[in-house]
């Protein structure tokens, strides 16, 4: 069973990323540092970061505003802002793009009047923002609603009768409590966000040197021939995501064993009903 | 009058949480809120806290109406059943919560926290996180948490429920004798008519969102003035129209006057207290309380037939408010 398992993830995964490793470093890394740190390899770099810097703090600023409204108000249409919340995960990333594209694009019923006022977003950086966004958007509400299921509003009640208000309650009790829940969340958006390639490839245009982010010239330098350039952008990625991880892996350290812990994303997980979540005042 | 409830009414959707109910608690007082589950002693409680917004009604804390008031404003403290405690901070820090939000001096909050552990018995733990405590003491924490801001009243929704029968009975004396150093005016909600009984100065027995009778835990005890009343504080048989306490059931050996013939079930030994399983000729079963020494003197066996009467009884002619009492005095 175990060795079934191994192999399984020794065939998918170990071996396609470590030869990522060989094949970068085979003709010496002259040409991956070359593809790399060329202007256009900084640009894409520097665009990455910058998508991912942009959509994931906003994305989790949203994602915890909305998992708390979701959670505990009760509101028409409710059940609607859930379902649409995972559309990302539903929807393919090229199809992203391109409903992007159709909105924001010159002729777009969005595009056009911001295109007429001088602002451009499809083909430019702040549809690759846009785009990217979009993409990653679900992963911090999907999971801190969870968290704030468990956790329940008892320390919050408590809270407000020792005097705290409600954004002291909140910064003070809420957001510690749920702190894991957000940090799962920022390391999956993280993730996709970096990695994102067909709705920015669309909503781009793939102009080099302009609005390319890694991935994009990750593709570029394997459809130009240069293996060791794509490999070597790749392997900057790696390194990004990693260090993320690393970070977020250093804060795991401090948890305490009762705080609750989320596991993984769920994507169309289903509201708590009325009755589920009765007023705690029934006795 | 320390609080005052003046026709308070609760609806959640459909059901009636709390219809036109109103209490007074005294200044300085120790009150239980008592009923069965869905009687609204927990929404009540929570209405003077400010936790809801009661439908109908006002709410006084001395003397000023507080309906509007926000919890946050009201200095009510609150200790919640299943503790509440704020999981990501040590005990110091639970217990400082309120006087940091008060923006207290550093100095006064050390004392006062150092004060507070010390009379919950917990000035060990400080640096403790509730994970690492047992259900008793994250208790008596959240009981010092509440204690920190001085508040002028103290809510306690179904404190020891969490905790098994053992810590159960030492936090009930520990809670009167609490009170009576603190003096806060206090008011705690349980199902557990002993619990009540025990710690209680004034009890509000509840049922179905309404107050069924208020006073002290003897006068409920010896002059309940429904039948729900009788039944819920304190044991009870039913004869007919009859209310027995099993204390009051006589077990005679020879039918006399008044006596029923009735076999002996079960006899069960509760240390100094003996329950005497019944069932009467008609099939409907009773059983009778009564001492060990009075169970050795009368050598009771099971399957014997023995003959009972009650030395007092009680009616409750149907208008809740107007019982009638029958004494039959043992010859």
């Amino acid at each position: 069973m175990r060795s079934v398992a191994l192999l399984y993830l020794t065939a998918l995964l170990v071996i396609p990323l470590v030869m990522i490793f060989v094949r970068t470093f085979e003709d010496g890394i002259g040409n991956a540092i070359d593809a790399v740190t060329s202007p256009e390899g900084i640009h894409a770099f520097w665009m990455t970061v910058l998508c991912v810097g942009v959509a994931v703090p906003l994305n989790t600023v949203f994602g915890v505003l909305c998992a708390l409204v979701l959670v505990r108000q009760r509101f028409p249409g409710r059940a609607l802002i859930n379902s649409i919340i995972d559309l990302p995960f539903a929807i393919s990333p090229v199809v992203i793009g391109l409903s992007l594209f159709l909105v924001y694009g010159a002729n777009g019923f969005i595009g056009e009047p911001l295109l007429d006022a001088g602002v451009r977003i499809i083909f430019s950086t702040p549809g690759l923002i846009l785009a990217t966004v979009f993409v990653s958007l679900p992963f911090v509400v999907r999971e801190v609603m969870p968290v704030l299921q468990e956790i329940g509003t008892e320390q919050e009640q408590a809270a407000e009768t020792l005097g705290a208000s409600g954004w002291q309650t909140f910064w003070r009790i809420t957001l510690p409590s749920i702190r894991w829940g957000v940090t799962y969340g920022v390391v999956l958006a993280t993730a996709r966000a970096l990695g994102e390639f067909g709705a920015v490839a669309v909503v781009s245009g793939k102009i080099v040197g302009e609005t390319e982010t890694l991935p994009l010239f990750v593709e570029n330098q394997y459809n130009n021939f240069n293996v060791a350039g794509a490999y070597g952008a790749a392997i900057v990625l790696a390194i990004l995501a990693l260090s993320v991880l690393l970070v977020m892996n250093l804060f795991r350290r401090r948890r305490s064993s009762d705080e609750a812990v989320p596991t993984m994303v769920v994507p169309g997980a289903e509201l708590a009903t009325e009755s589920s979540t009765a007023p705690e005042g029934r006795a | 009058m320390a609080i005052a409830v003046e026709n308070v009414t609760k609806r959640f959707g459909d059901f009636v949480a709390l219809n036109d109910v109103s209490i007074d608690v005294p200044d300085g007082g120790l009150t239980a809120l008592l009923g069965p589950s869905g009687s609204g002693k927990s929404t009540l409680l929570r209405v003077i806290a400010g936790l809801e917004q009661p439908d109908d009604g006002r709410v006084l804390i001395s003397g000023e109406d507080t309906t509007a008031v926000r919890v946050q404003d009201r200095n009510v403290g609150f200790v919640f059943q299943h503790y509440a405690a704020f999981k990501h901070m040590s005990v110091r820090d639970n217990v400082a919560f309120g006087l940091r939000i008060r923006k207290r001096p550093k100095a006064e909050v050390t004392d006062r926290v150092r004060e507070l552990l010390e009379l919950v018995h917990l000035e060990g733990y400080m640096d403790r996180y509730p994970s690492q405590l047992s259900g008793g003491q994250r208790q008596r924490m959240a009981l010092a948490r509440a204690l920190a801001v001085e508040p002028r009243v103290l809510l306690l929704d179904e404190p020891f429920g969490a905790l098994d029968a053992k810590v159960r009975q030492e936090l009930r004396v520990w809670l009167r004798r609490l009170h009576d150093e603190v003096h806060v005016t206090t008011i705690f909600v349980t199902h557990d008519q002993e619990e009540a009984m025990d710690v209680a100065e004034q009890i509000v027995v509840m049922n179905e969102g309404q107050i069924e009778q208020t006073g002290p835990p003897r006068e409920l005890y010896e002059d309940p003035r429904t039948e729900f009343v009788m039944s819920f504080v304190g044991a009870v048989n039913r004869l007919g129209a009859l209310f027995v306490r099993p204390h009051d059931i006589e077990i005679l050996h020879v039918p006399a006057d008044g006596t029923e013939e009735a076999m002996i079930e079960r006899i069960v030994h509760f240390g100094f207290e003996v329950r005497v399983e019944l069932m009467l000729a008609d099939g409907s079963g009773l059983w009778a309380q009564i001492t060990r020494s009075q169970a050795d003197e009368l050598e009771l066996e099971g399957n014997q037939i023995v003959y009972v009467r009650p030395h007092r009884s009680r009616v409750f002619d149907g208008v809740a408010d107007h019982p009638t009492t029958e004494e039959l005095v043992a010859a």
